[in-house]
């Protein structure tokens, strides 16, 4: 039954194809954000990103070659013990790290900087996948759904304790696999309500928020059987909604930090104080705004290379994109984008196990949610979360986490046809 | 059901990637704000100024130029914790000027620079220097201020200051922004336009710093700035300070003119104040000192005081009864002398004799001649009659309006007119007894210094006169100057007449009034006293000349307020000013040290 195949001719190419142009698009552009024309520096000038970038993604390839000579196997066994390293390095790293930008995230050794959060993705990937493939646990019981959840939490407090909110947000996208393998979908509407309330609690005068919120309630009663248990139960969901609406303005103003506040509020109003806390989201819309339909051209951008953009190659790499190329390059870029990740919920569906498929889930959702929030923020339809768009944004640690992810599923996929015998 | 999920999580991520494709649509190729946004902050205009033109006197002596200084500029998002109070006591300012001025450069705008502190000199520059590297999102930019090393003139070059609401809402043009500095009297108004240059504007690509990060399109929108136009002025520098020199501690004006061109050797005005004092950063400070001043140093006497014209006015009335033969040259005219007080006994008098001893009662009586006729049986319409005509002479010497020349403001002076009568007395209410005071140049009639010495070049001329102007050239040359200054403008009255009043001032100084201090040794100057009576206190000095007699090459007039006769204050400085032009010094010490001193009394 088992065959010996090349791994070569396994491997889905399609996937390898997407992420090399992602790579070297992505360094290409690390070179334009900083580019100056002053003092033209070659893209491969190591005091430049886009020389350590391209540093980066030579050490791409080599943890591209050991995650496919590691045997497939070890990803499922090991699971358990890489996610129970990553959390001891999540600990670890909270009493003894470096802080930068007041995140408390890193490792420093020499001058090589690491962030175990980023690995901490995959490791809860392989974690979470490991718990669902697991026989007889179900989604549907209260109990698998704790532990399924536990299992993101953990890192998620972790990585809210070091301060960096925006990467520890990252690991609620893989609710989306849960919610593949059978978690009831009431609970991501819920989300999606709390979500809403949340910002039309910020952008509603409260008053009448609360009118419209009663009458929403007596709607619901009037048009539906008026059984007690109904009544009782719109009502119930009102003093709870109510309830919650009151209470946000408390925790904005008591609970979140300052430079979250402003992101919140930016995020409703930025042209309220264009130059205090709405800066980022304006200038980014500027950059890619004045981008036009064909864009300026490649290293022609003005605000991305002179400095309007803030943090113009990493979290906000995508306004070079807008500005240099236009339309033309964000429709590119976004097809990629969308094209790599229906490819990998395609794996994922053709998985033979449940472990790969629910690994491929979550990696889709990494994706999705590093996508979404990151170009949403860019383009002023998200608040501000510094987290990187994969593969676009400079550093080692992302790039190398978002391959190591990508290749231990394509790792995965390459051997589905071995694990029949599983099912 | 899973493949269903499965279908809703792909469609989720195409949903996303369209809605994100929609809106970058919207905000990329549909919205072009975005592209105004960028280039407002990407591109900075950089206005380049010219420098403005310099001013010369007629022998090329600088008397106009430009000195460097800085303005001292910040650019609030670059600006972090700096030792304010060791910047406000660099700059000497207070604690509420420095929040004040920052809140002003933030509210202009957060990452554009700003002015912070105007024209810092070149030493308070040098001063603050080395200090400034220590202050984040300062820098100087260079500038520059007028400066007068010769400060002459004040008046007559006027100065520059920043343009105000009013005349920026007036600009038609469209040149003028708000900041910029513009002519507010004087030449440098009435030659703004020459002066001022053309600015030029460069397009730069800056980062958020402001710093500069090369041209935009490469300099393709560009534009040089053309520096103004330098001019040389018809002041002749060493005669005006000698001038000034005379003058000071008195009250009043010299206007010194080139007959043969009508070009303003001087041009002084008394007291006067140093040119410098509007300039740089005490310019306001200064401004209202020099206002307030009860001698009032920014009022141009010579083209803005009118005076009675007194006595040097009967040489006109003389000029134009010849010319409508009413009186012969050689007439002998009885004076009883009793129609006015005189100082000249009774007796016959021609012309050259009654300006000569300036006899009001010969001057009654020629003034009546010219204005009863007897055209009109009526003496009230031929008063009338008479009264145009002799208005029609005046106006042709210039009097009655402002002269055409090139500082603004000029007054007309006054020449009573008909209607100015009937009002004052009623139609046919008056005659020639009424306004028989015109005839000794006293009554209504006001006349300006700048007028009085216009009329010495008349005399000069026999018959003719250039506008006074101030300006030589402009431009090296390349530009015209107004083709005003070039005509000649005839006053309709013979030459030979001329002859005969030349004829009597020159007398006046030889051996008249004007013997005892205009006389000079080897230059004949005709002249003519006025002792200009003033009903609020001792009579006004007054003294109009030109010389030498064959081929005058200067003409004058001087008033000196409340400095008595004639003869002594003005006509000591006419001669004087005469003698500096003419001989490039003087030599008598003694007429030099009386007008020096300043008492004129007996």
């Amino acid at each position: 039954m088992r065959r010996q195949d090349n791994i070569v001719n396994d491997v889905d190419w399609i996937t390898i194809l997407l992420y090399g142009i992602l790579v070297i698009l992505g360094w290409l552009n690390i070179y334009a954000a900083v580019y100056d024309e002053q003092s033209v520096k070659s893209i491969f000038d190591l005091s430049q990103n886009s020389g350590k970038q391209l540093l980066f993604i030579g050490g791409s390839i080599l943890i591209i070659i050991t995650v496919l000579v590691i045997d497939f196997k070890f990803y499922d066994t090991f699971a358990y013990v890489i996610y129970g390293v990553v959390i001891g390095l999540l600990v670890f790293v909270l009493l003894f790290g470096h802080e930068v930008a007041g995140s408390k995230s890193w490792f420093q050794i020499g001058g090589f900087r690491l962030q175990p959060s980023e690995i901490a993705k995959f490791a809860s990937a392989l974690a979470l996948s490991k718990y669902l493939s697991t026989v007889n646990v179900r989604l549907d019981r209260f109990f698998h759904q704790a532990v399924a959840l536990g299992i993101l939490l953990l890192p998620v407090g972790l990585i809210i304790l070091q301060g960096d909110t925006g990467t520890s947000m990252v690991f609620a996208a893989m609710v989306l696999a849960m919610y593949r393998e059978g978690f009831p979908g009431i609970y991501l509407v819920l989300g999606l309500v709390i979500a809403v309330l949340f910002v039309l609690t910020l952008l509603v005068p409260q008053t009448y928020l609360i009118i419209g919120l009663v009458v929403l309630a007596a709607l619901i009663i009037l048009f539906n059987k008026k059984s007690v248990r109904n009544i009782t139960l719109v009502i119930g969901s009102l003093v709870i909604v109510l309830a919650f609406v009151r209470s946000v303005d408390f925790v904005i103003t008591d609970v979140f930090k300052p430079h979250q506040q402003n992101r919140i509020k930016a995020l409703i109003n930025p042209n309220s104080d264009p130059l205090g806390y709405g800066w980022n989201v304006t200038q980014s819309k500027i950059a890619i705004g004045s981008g036009g339909f064909l864009g300026k051209g490649f290293l022609e951008g003005t605000q991305t290379k002179f400095d309007f953009v803030p943090e113009q190659s990493t979290d906000f790499i995508f306004c070079t994109i807008g500005e240099e190329h236009g339309w033309i390059g964000s429709l590119l870029l976004i097809g990629l984008f969308v094209t790599l990740m229906l490819r990998i919920t395609m794996i994922a569906e053709r998985q033979k196990s449940k472990f790969a498929r629910v690994y491929a889930y979550c990696i889709a959702s990494i994706f999705f949610f590093h996508f979404l929030v990151n170009i949403g923020m860019t383009i002023g339809l998200f608040p501000v979360v510094g987290i990187p768009l994969p593969f676009f944004s400079y550093g080692g640690s992302s790039l190398w986490s978002f391959t190591i992810m990508l290749f231990i599923l394509i790792k995965l996929d390459a051997h589905r046809k071995q694990v029949l015998v599983r099912l | 059901m899973n493949d269903n999920r499965s279908l809703i999580i792909q469609i989720a991520i195409v949903v996303v990637g369209l809605i994100y494709l929609v809106h970058l649509f919207s905000i990329q190729v549909l919205d072009d704000t975005y592209k105004v946004a960028a280039e407002n902050n990407a591109v900075q205009r950089l206005t380049e100024y010219p420098s403005r033109g310099l001013i010369s006197d007629r022998n090329g002596e600088l008397i106009v130029v430009n000195d460097p200084m800085y303005d001292l500029m910040v650019v609030p998002k670059e600006v972090e914790a700096i030792d304010t109070l060791r910047l406000i006591s660099l700059l000497g300012i207070s604690q509420e000027d420095f929040t004040q001025k920052m809140e002003a450069a933030i509210k202009f705008s957060w990452v554009k620079p700003s002015v912070f502190y105007k024209q810092l000199s070149v030493t308070d520059y040098a001063r603050i220097q080395d200090a400034l590297v220590d202050f984040k999102g300062f820098y100087v930019i260079a500038r520059t201020v007028r400066s007068y090393p010769e400060a002459i003139a004040a008046n007559a070059l006027g100065y520059i200051g920043e343009i105000n609401k009013s005349r920026l809402e007036r600009d038609t043009t469209g040149y003028y922004k708000q900041g910029d500095y513009i002519g507010i009297s004087g030449l440098e108004s009435y030659y703004e336009e020459f002066l001022r240059g053309k600015r030029g504007v460069k397009y730069r690509l800056v980062n958020v710093r402001g710093i500069e990060k090369g041209a935009f399109k490469d300099g393709e929108y560009d534009t040089l700035p053309i520096p103004g136009e330098d001019i040389t002025t018809t002041i002749d520098l060493k005669l005006q300070q000698y001038g000034e020199k005379l003058m000071e501690g008195k009250v009043g004006s010299i206007v010194a003119i080139e007959p043969q061109t009508g070009e303003i050797l001087s041009i002084i005005s008394a007291p006067d104040y140093d040119p410098n004092l509007l300039t740089g950063r005490d310019y306001s400070a200064n401004f209202n000192v020099l206002q307030n001043d009860s001698l009032v140093p920014l009022f141009n006497r010579p083209i803005m005081a009118t005076y009675p014209p007194g006595s040097m006015f009967k040489s006109i009335q003389a000029l134009i009864a010849l010319q409508e033969k009413v009186l012969y040259a050689n007439e002998q005219v009885f004076c009883e002398g009793n129609l006015i007080g005189d100082h000249a006994p009774p007796g016959y008098y021609d012309v050259r004799k009654a300006i000569m001893l300036s006899s009001n009662n010969y001057f009654v009586k020629v003034f009546r001649r010219v204005i009863n006729q007897n055209v009109d049986p009526n003496t009230f319409i031929d008063s009338r009659i008479g009264l145009e005509k002799w208005r029609d002479y005046i106006s042709r010497f210039g009097l009655g309006a402002p002269l055409d020349i090139d500082i603004p403001n000029g007054k007309g002076g006054f020449v009573p007119t008909l209607a100015y009568y009937d009002r004052y007395y009623g139609e046919n209410r008056w005659k020639f007894s009424t306004i028989m005071s015109l005839s000794i140049g006293q009554g209504e009639l006001l006349v300006t210094p700048i007028q009085m010495a216009n009329f010495a070049a008349i005399i000069a001329n026999k018959g003719y006169y250039y506008t006074p102007h101030l300006v030589k050239d402009i431009g090296k040359g390349e530009i015209p100057i107004s083709s005003k200054y070039t005509t000649k403008n005839y006053t309709g009255i013979d030459s030979v007449h001329y002859e005969v009043v030349i004829e009597a001032m020159a007398d006046v100084v030889k051996s008249g009034t004007g013997q005892y201090r205009a006389k000079l040794k080897d230059i004949e100057v005709c002249g003519k006293t006025s002792t200009v009576q003033n009903p609020h206190g001792e009579d006004h000095s007054g003294f109009i000349a030109f010389a030498p007699r064959e081929n005058p090459q200067i003409a004058i007039a001087v008033y000196v307020e409340n400095a008595g006769q004639g003869a002594r204050a003005a006509a000591a400085i006419a001669s004087l000013m005469i003698e500096k032009y003419l001989k490039g010094q003087t030599d008598r010490p003694w007429i030099e040290d009386y007008v020096l001193k300043g008492y004129f009394g007996d």
